[in-house]
């Protein structure tokens, strides 16, 4: 089995962006993983250090961009790289959003807007309205506001924090609740925190609306070998990351509850 | 798997107390295969003792649990655990190429072989199952102490050791430097073991492992002496390719107007 995508391409860092305190862009040369749709995801090799999946903030052009929060110890040494710098990438993995027509809602936390921004990219001329629910801890957080404000008309882009710094002082499913109560969406995406994906498929099951969402897991092999990124039935690397409803309520013993971590055990959330 | 067509599944190898295993990357793509150094993560015998026994409610084919230990008393004991989980048969990992002080360590060296096999065969009534090296100059010598020490079957064989390196940062990719090499690259060389081993004990059964990725790698597999087929690295490509393996060996008995799998086992042997 000679998986091409699979194979590891060394090269240069073209170009490093700051986006938020937090979260930096990447942008890298690559043809297979320019070809990435939005979902799809990308294990980033730091040499020496560490080997970690990334999703896409978008693709084209033979180039591949990504979003990373410095959270780890792979994170950060990523974070003090600088563009020139060279790391290995294969990919891209996992499948992608299904597009869908009509009245489509995206709602996101945190870095799970990266994937959500590439989707509304590509669904906004396609789509009879789409609406974005953004949420994040403070106003220094919340990322591509700009970049959604293009997208996405002013009245359907809302954005909440925590802290109330920018927009409403709520979280997420606050505006879900009233949106849900005022209009028929024809499909729902989702990619963000667990917890929060969790509240959400609840709520959109009980209006019995149609879900995608994009789920995170550890990750190693990613190619659907090692079970590291295991949930429920399903491996997230390869059956998913993004799983529909019904799916969804197959791992429902799981999904918010708890994650394998590296020795396979289960971790409560 | 098992609604995919397996007839049996082996799970991961697990041992006394949990391993988080090495950091990525654990897996590499090579020319014709995998190289992975995944390190035997697992989360221990007490763990896993749960997750054997739910997989024993939920399947209806054979569960055999791979198991590992730094020493005879290990593997015993883990043996144990995982037969009174409910295990069907048990596999001793003596092959892993990656980590110290287990795995091939101890199936390279005949003598601590048959230790090891001793001591597992006396904790559980279960088939006993020994996953042998072929990082060996002759497989045959730890064939023969496997056997003789009561093993009641083998599976031949595990990766070869390998590595990959990075031209451009001139750097070895795994995070362990060296792994076990998998897959179609594996194939020739695996085959190679099964035939050495049939040729000299023709009553062991045999489980051929390397590189099956079809119904033809199967067939071969069963000609050079194997009675049964493992198959891990061709599952990246396709979940169900036992279905298709199942499928195609069918096929291929009645087209040579055979009635039986048996009728084929070490059939490339009657010259």
């Amino acid at each position: 089995m000679h998986n091409t995508n699979n194979s590891i391409r060394t090269s240069q860092i073209v170009r490093i962006r700051t986006e938020s305190p937090s979260v930096k862009t990447f942008t890298l040369n690559d043809k297979l993983c320019a070809k990435a749709k939005p979902g799809q995801f990308l294990m980033l090799w730091i040499p020496g250090i560490d080997e970690i999946p990334l999703s896409v903030l978008d693709a084209g052009n033979n180039l591949v961009h990504v979003s990373v929060k410095a959270v780890g110890d792979a994170t950060m040494h990523l974070h003090n790289l600088e563009s020139g710098a060279t790391v290995g990438i294969r990919g891209p993995f996992g499948n992608y959003f299904t597009e869908s027509r009509g009245k489509v809602l995206l709602i996101g936390g945190g870095t799970g807007i990266a994937p959500l921004l590439f989707l509304a990219k590509q669904l906004a001329a396609k789509t009879e309205r789409l609406s974005f629910v953004e949420g994040a801890k403070t106003k220094e957080e919340l990322l591509f506001v700009k970049e959604l404000r293009g997208v996405c008309s002013e009245k359907t882009f809302v954005t909440t924090t925590e802290d109330g710094t920018a927009g409403l002082q709520c979280m997420v499913t606050t505006p879900l609740a009233e949106l849900l109560e005022k209009e028929r969406f024809d499909m729902i995406y989702t990619c963000g925190p667990e917890l929060m994906v969790k509240k959400i498929f609840e709520m959109t099951e009980k209006h019995k609306l149609p879900l995608e969402a994009s789920l995170e897991r550890l990750m190693r092999c990613g190619i659907g070998l090692c079970g590291s990124c295991m949930i429920g039935k399903y491996r997230v690397c390869r059956d998913g990351p993004v799983f529909n409803a019904a799916q969804l309520r197959e791992m429902q013993e799981e999904l918010g509850v708890s994650k394998l971590g590296f020795d396979g055990s289960r971790i409560p959330f | 798997m098992a609604k995919g067509g397996a007839g049996a599944v082996v799970t991961k190898s697990v041992g006394v107390e949990p391993r988080v295993g090495y950091s990525n990357p654990t897996v590499v793509q090579a020319e014709a295969g995998l190289i992975n150094a995944m390190g035997l993560p697992n989360p221990g015998i007490e763990v896993y003792s749960e997750e054997i026994k739910f997989s024993k409610i939920i399947l209806r084919v054979p569960v055999i649990v791979s198991v590992f230990g730094y020493s005879g008393e290990e593997y015993a004991a883990v043996a144990k655990r995982a037969a009174l989980a409910g295990a069907d048969a048990v596999e001793l990992n003596v092959s892993c190429p990656h980590v110290k002080q287990t795995g091939a360590e101890i199936g390279q060296n005949p003598k601590l072989l048959a230790e090891v096999v001793q001591m597992v065969k006396a904790a559980i009534n279960k088939p006993l199952i020994v996953k042998l090296s072929p990082n060996v100059s002759d497989i045959t010598v730890p064939a023969h102490a496997a056997v003789e020490a009561g093993a009641d079957a083998l599976t031949v064989a595990n990766t070869l050791k390998a590595m990959t390196i990075d031209a451009e940062t001139t750097l070895p990719i795994l995070s362990n430097v060296r792994g076990g090499l998998s897959g179609p690259a594996i194939k020739p060389v695996a085959l190679r073991c099964v035939y050495d081993i049939h040729e000299a004990y023709e009553d062991v059964p045999i489980i051929g492992c390397g590189g099956i990725s079809d119904w033809r790698d199967a067939v071969e597999f069963m000609l050079a002496g194997a009675s049964a087929v493992q198959i891990g690295t061709a599952v990246a490509t396709d979940i169900d390719v036992f279905q298709s393996i199942n499928k195609g060996v069918e096929t291929y008995l009645r087209r040579k107007q055979l009635g039986s799998v048996k009728d084929i086992v070490g059939l490339a042997q009657h010259k």
